[in-house]
């Protein structure tokens, strides 16, 4: 399957006479001797998941794998321990903000942060943000806090993959980038009244 | 001299830290603010004006200049020879972007190490002296349009590996270059990306590195750029000159052909 997956787009997009193995065996041995390994960002992360080697072409995979790629990552999303999705909107802002961690200049034991802003509008207040993702600007005051919304939101954070497969967002709490409480607390900075999110 | 430079860079600094205009800010203006910064001059004289000092100094262990340097043009030819690379070159038998022809050169006819290179760092040593080189060369194809010859079969293949790389996603964060270069007028924070995919965007962001940066006052080849966009990535560290960084330049090289030379850029 793995095989499968990884071989056959590109035997598609070749226009002269190298077949798709080779090609793809070069490909590999190219990946392999042109990085090294540097702090905790180790060689072996160039080796890919199976949902991301099929989110690694130009063209979006069929709409059938996209659907086994999303009920396969539904299944890592941990939910809180203690039935609280909320934590505390000021901590949880610093997380937004902040887009640091996992880089060769990071160190382990370091607090990752969300790097939200680099993607998404988010306060009534900060104007620097990306636009990779949509505005997630008065996210509780449009959507409410019903336990489906939260839950939703929730899952989307723990796991971007399990909603929309080949998601440009980060699995946050799937790859270990945030912990389950900075997660309580980025949550309670998109849902709580008082957050600069919800009120300007 | 310097004092103009010192005045010059002191309003770019200006114009970058403007948040409003940053935030509001499209590519097309930012094409206009990039002219009316080099209007005022661009840092980067400096590294050219090094640059020509040392390709033409004697040097290394086997005291040559670099002028019998064969930069696809011909040996000594640096007038446009950088808004054709990357090329196949037969003496080496890869194809080969500006800096890894540099290191064969440096290597060949000066004795100059490539390890020099590879285990060196920015702004150091013979990197420093590889940048201003590097600064001096593609100020020779400034204005010029971007002109890879894609004939070569090798060259063929280095744009399909190129552009299986930049669409690879790996890594704890799942980014491939696609993944902030893959669609248009996107940004992240108020750095606008350009869609590397598409011509235009290739043209706007090939074509203007090698770049000096205003916020670090560095002038970064574009080695260094692939190097902290690899870094952003959460991918481990690409190796200077490497195959992946060659594929990758060729790829963006090619969606770039025609657009116009503006390097040494100027970046934010
Ligand atoms: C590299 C880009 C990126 C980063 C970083 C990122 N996101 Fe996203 N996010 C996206 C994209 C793209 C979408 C829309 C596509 C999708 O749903 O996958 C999205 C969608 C969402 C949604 C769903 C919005 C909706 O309308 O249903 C939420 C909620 C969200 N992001 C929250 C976050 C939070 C909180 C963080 C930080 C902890 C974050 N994102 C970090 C790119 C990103
Ligand atoms: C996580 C985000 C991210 C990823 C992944 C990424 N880049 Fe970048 N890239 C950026 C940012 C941000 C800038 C602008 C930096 C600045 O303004 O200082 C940039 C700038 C560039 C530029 C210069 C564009 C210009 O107009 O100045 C090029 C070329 C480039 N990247 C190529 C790549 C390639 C090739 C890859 C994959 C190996 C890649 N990038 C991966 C974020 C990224």
């Amino acid at each position: 399957m793995k095989k499968f997956l990884m071989i056959a787009p590109l035997a598609l997009g070749m226009q002269f006479a190298v077949a798709g193995d080779d090609m793809h065996a070069e490909f590999k041995q190219m990946m392999d001797s042109s990085f090294k390994g540097n702090g905790i960002a180790e060689k072996h992360r160039l080796y890919q998941l199976d949902f991301q080697a099929a989110c690694s072409t130009e063209k979006s995979p069929s709409p059938a794998m996209l659907k086994a790629i999303e009920a396969e990552q539904m299944k890592t999303i941990r939910w809180p321990s203690d039935g609280k999705y909320t934590g505390d909107w000021k901590s949880g802002e610093k997380i937004a903000i902040s887009g640091r961690g996992l880089t060769w200049n990071d160190k382990a034991d370091a607090a990752n942060g969300g790097g939200c802003y680099n993607c998404h509008q988010m306060s009534h207040n900060e104007i620097s943000y990306g636009t990779i993702g949509p505005s997630l600007l008065n996210y509780g005051k449009l959507r409410g806090n019903s336990s489906d919304m939260l839950k939703y939101t929730w899952g989307k954070i723990w796991n971007a993959k399990a909603y929309n497969a080949c998601s440009n967002m980060p699995r946050n709490g799937d790859a270990e980038i945030l912990t389950e409480r900075q997660i309580k607390d980025v949550m309670a900075y998109l849902f709580d009244p008082e957050s600069p999110v919800n009120k300007p | 001299m310097k004092k103009r430079l010192t005045l010059a860079a002191l309003a770019i600094v200006a114009a970058f830290t403007a948040p409003a205009a940053m935030a509001e800010g499209s590519a097309a203006d930012g094409i206009a603010q990039y002219r009316a910064m080099l209007a005022e001059g661009n840092p980067s004289e400096l590294w050219e004006l090094a640059g020509e000092d040392i390709w033409k100094e004697k040097r290394g262990p086997k005291q040559a200049s670099l002028e019998q340097c064969d930069l696809g043009k011909g040996p000594g030819v640096v007038k446009g020879a950088s808004a054709a690379l990357p090329r196949y070159f037969k003496d080496t038998g890869r194809v080969q972007d500006l800096e890894s022809r540099l290191m064969s050169c440096m290597e060949t006819l000066q004795g100059i190490a490539p390890e020099n290179f590879v285990k060196g760092k920015w702004g150091k040593g013979e990197m420093e002296k590889m940048e201003q080189i590097v600064a001096y060369v593609v100020g020779q194809s400034r204005d010029m349009k971007v002109n890879v010859d894609m004939s070569a079969p090798q060259m063929k293949k280095m744009y399909a590996l190129g552009k299986e790389a930049f669409f690879y996603r790996a890594g704890p964060m799942d980014f491939a270059c696609a993944t902030c270069h893959g669609q248009d007028d996107k940004r992240i924070r108020l750095q606008d990306l350009p869609n590397l995919t598409k011509h235009e965007g290739a043209a706007a962001g090939w074509g203007s590195w090698p770049a000096y940066r205003v916020s670090n006052g560095q002038f970064w080849t574009m080695q260094h750029r692939l190097n902290d966009c690899y870094r952003q990535q959460r991918f481990p560290e690409p190796i200077y000159g490497s195959d992946v960084t060659i594929a990758l330049s060729v790829y963006m090289a090619k969606t770039a052909n025609g657009g116009t030379v503006m390097t040494p850029g100027i970046k934010r």
